[in-house]
């Protein structure tokens, strides 16, 4: 049924007005973008080579000097050489402070440890993990603008489902570095569903094991008629192929009787470790071989060597499984089928685990490194317009628990984890002070009891409140998680009507103008081109509307009054004459009115579909 | 054309179904689906921040609806409201002896519990037992019509779900 139809008959929308979406894995060791073209969803080459092309951006960005910068294979290539300037796994960084980085003295940067988020002094000056992030997506964006010949609409960008508020904010920001229009940011392996659903037509209840380079998360997901349903997440966004290579490195070392002590050592033994998993993979034995100090080391090791070494990691990951299973209150039994995403999960050890653990072989027939990236493709392009309507909704949860520090530092918790988002909640609380006037308002992510033991996201607090005695205030504090899975949090004291709210931007997460400042020094276009982008892109959206709403008039005008629909259409008309014209914050404003214009209609238009949906009957028989 | 529904609607008029304890939660489900796929925000991002606000709020109000509804327990303290019988947990504590002495025998059953395996027992048991009070709620509720007595019965599983609650988290720090 089309609650929205984008043409009606004989007014097919300018093919101009096709609003390119893509679809970006931006992943700890590579990165991949994707698009829907000609109806297909592929990962885009770059513009390596006829024809061909790799598709794969390894997530390496290398800080040169005068500003310039290698990203991707050159950077990569160039890790052993110049270590403390390339910044390779940057993903483990995003949103989190040095005190986070289990390990991290072991790695080869100069980590500066700043309120909020870590940074890394590099020969460029010291960068923070979103502004390392915004390289690599910038890098992508400009190879999609390149296929396509024009500016993008808008990305949707994958993050694992195990991020936690505070990263997710890191990503977005990067992503609006980057100079993105974020449609969404959607879980990894609700990403990998749809890639894979779509292809097979599955339905059922499915486990997505997705084990990258840096995180690992395990998501069950229910398939029916094009609505993906998550039905519980969870994970460690803290395990992936690289405490792989940490742990086989550990081990030659150990072999070996040899430190890796600089910087250039620490890498060179890393990306032998790397290597000499990756023969595994293939072969029964292989040789780790580098250079440390400029001495040679050659460590002899077997395949059973190496799944006695990460074994325990392995366990991490299955343990995380048994926890979900748990958690759903469902039977390893009753899962159809397992689906493997990540490269790490090309280890053999690791399917074989997997393998057993649910008692069925584990599907492997996509690319476990592009089933991301093309999963987000197809949902962009499902919201920037393009689809068809009623093709695919996803519907996701929060991963983690949110809730507010109450006395004694102990957590109240507001929102369950495994929760289906978008969710607003709200929770009384009251003053246990006479006259008390202000209230601090605490938000953590965790399940843990202890307000300590959780991720704090904000503090904000709740002024002006009439004194009364302890215990007489009401002050009802409101949760709402948006369909990204991003908080904002609003506190009110009903008798007096006070409130107080905050987006919850961690206090690292990057202000706008912040923001704004940074785009303007190198990754956006020179002020005239962006004026110039402005007012094409005001334009599309003019005409999107317009045909949204003659298509919504054609097909539900009865429910208007008569006087109703000429308002309307005097909107209509006001908005073409003004798109006519340069103005691109006028045609902005014509937009918004005929927005506002149209809000009751909408609403409407909704219950009659909420109708259709009880009643189990097309909107047209209505 | 049937009157228009509204945000302010009872859960189960919102979801088209009659409003008792009993249910199919195959029906529900379908139901959900089919109701976020009217009014998810993502089948309006053509159509301006006026209809997203909308969309929002309808996709709020029907998570919440569900979550209440697909809870057995969840749905039986709403059902009770809903009859005038206010659960009120906080301030109506007393218990029968019996249960409070069954209780008392579970949570020493958990401190001694050894293992992974003997905490699954446990949970076996309390489960089955939880299972013997939703029954008896859903006749109290559906056949004897009696929403006082029903809201003292939620109350006791209130009890319980959070002592299962214990024991999850028992069993999560055993299975790390």
């Amino acid at each position: 049924m089309a609650l929205l139809q984008l043409s009606e008959p004989g007014q097919t929308p300018d093919p101009h007005a096709r609003r390119i979406a893509v679809g970006i894995d931006l992943g700890t060791t590579h990165s991949l973008v994707a698009a829907v073209r000609h109806g297909v969803a592929e990962c885009l080459p770059d513009g390596q080579g006829e024809g061909q092309g790799r598709v794969i951006l390894p997530s390496v960005v290398r800080y040169l000097d005068h500003n310039r910068r290698q990203i991707g294979f050159d950077a990569r290539d160039a890790q052993a050489e110049d270590p403390e300037n390339t910044i390779a796994s940057v993903k483990r960084f995003m949103g989190r402070r040095l005190a986070d980085l289990v390990g991290h003295e072991r790695l080869p940067y100069r980590f500066v440890d700043q309120p909020g988020m870590v940074a890394i002094a590099t020969r460029a000056g010291v960068k923070t993990p979103v502004e390392v992030s915004a390289e690599i997506l910038a890098t992508l964006r400009h190879r999609a603008e390149d296929t396509f010949n024009d500016d993008l609409f808008g990305a949707v960008i994958t993050v694992p489902a195990y991020f936690d508020d505070a990263q997710r904010q890191a990503t977005k920001d990067a992503a609006q570095l980057a100079g993105l229009n974020v449609l969404r940011l959607i879980n990894e392996p609700t990403a990998a569903a749809v890639a894979y659903g779509l292809d097979n037509a599955s339905e059922g209840l499915y486990a997505v094991y997705d084990l990258g380079g840096g995180t690992f998360d395990i998501s069950l997901l229910r398939l029916q008629r094009g609505v993906f349903e998550v039905v519980a997440t969870g994970g460690d966004a803290a395990l992936g192929g690289d405490d792989f290579d940490q742990a086989l490195a550990d081990w030659a070392l150990a072999q070996a009787h040899r430190g890796a002590d600089t910087a250039h050592d620490k890498r060179a033994v890393l990306v032998a470790a790397r290597a000499a998993k990756e023969a595994l993979t293939e072969a029964a034995d292989t040789l780790l071989t580098c250079n440390l100090s400029g001495q040679p080391v050659s460590v002899p090791v077997s395949r059973a060597q190496f799944d006695a070494i990460t074994r325990p990691l392995i366990d991490r990951t299955l343990a995380a499984v048994r926890k979900v299973l748990r958690d759903a209150r469902l039977k390893r039994d009753e899962v159809a089928g397992v689906v493997m995403v990540g490269g790490s999960t090309r280890m053999p050890a690791v399917q074989a685990a997997v393998g057993e653990l649910f008692g069925r072989v584990p599907l492997t027939n996509l690319n476990p490194d592009e089933v991301v990236a093309v999963g987000a493709a197809i949902q962009a392009n499902a919201l920037a317009g393009n689809g068809r309507d009623g093709e695919l909704l996803l519907l996701d949860v929060i991963p983690l628990s949110l809730g507010l520090e109450t006395m004694g530092g102990l957590v109240e918790r507001v929102i369950e984890r495994n929760t289906t988002i978008p969710v607003a909640k709200a929770q009384d609380f009251t003053t246990f002070k006479d006259g008390q006037t202000a209230m601090a308002i605490h938000v953590v992510q965790g399940e843990r009891e202890l307000v300590a033991d959780n991720r704090s996201l904000a503090r904000f607090e709740l002024r002006g409140i009439p004194p009364m005695v302890a215990g007489a205030a009401r002050i009802r504090v409101t949760f709402q998680v948006d369909a990204d899975g991003l908080l904002s949090v609003a506190a009110r004291e009903l008798g007096s009507g006070v409130e107080a709210s905050v987006v919850v931007k961690p206090s690292y997460g990057l202000a706008d103008d912040q923001i704004a400042g940074m785009l303007k020094d190198g990754f956006a276009s020179a002020e005239a081109d962006m004026v110039a982008r402005s007012l094409r892109e005001s334009r599309v959206e003019a005409e999107r509307m317009t045909l949204a709403t003659r298509a919504a008039l054609a097909a539900d005008g009865e429910l208007l009054t008569e006087a109703e629909r000429q308002a309307i259409e005097a909107l209509l008309v006001d908005l073409a004459r003004i798109a006519a014209g340069e103005d691109h914050a006028a045609i902005d404003s014509a937009v918004e009115r005929l927005a506002e214009g149209t809000e009751s209609f909408a609403a409407a238009r909704m219950n009659r579909g909420i109708q259709a949906a009880l009643t189990g009957r097309k909107l047209n028989d209505l | 054309m049937t009157p228009a529904m509204k945000l302010s609607d009872d859960d189960f008029t919102l979801f088209g179904l009659p409003q008792r304890h009993a249910l199919d939660r195959s029906e529900l489900d379908e139901r959900w689906r089919a109701l976020q796929s009217q009014v998810h925000p993502d089948r309006f991002t053509s159509e301006g921040a006026a209809s997203q606000r909308l969309a929002m709020q309808w996709a709020v109000r029907v998570n919440e609806a569900y979550q209440r509804l697909k809870d057995p327990l969840k749905r039986g303290a709403y059902l009770c409201e809903l009859r005038g019988a206010a659960i009120d947990a906080d301030n109506n504590t007393a218990m029968p002896s019996a249960f409070l002495m069954q209780q008392m025998a579970w949570r020493e059953a958990l401190d001694d519990a050894a293992d992974a395996d003997a905490v699954r027992q446990l949970d076996d048991t309390v489960a089955a037992d939880e299972h013997a009070l939703l029954a008896t709620l859903e006749r109290t509720l559906d056949q004897q019509g009696e929403p006082r007595a029903a809201a003292q019965q939620v109350r006791a599983l209130m009890f319980v779900a959070r002592f299962r609650d214990d024991i999850h988290r028992r069993l999560d720090a055993l299975d790390p």
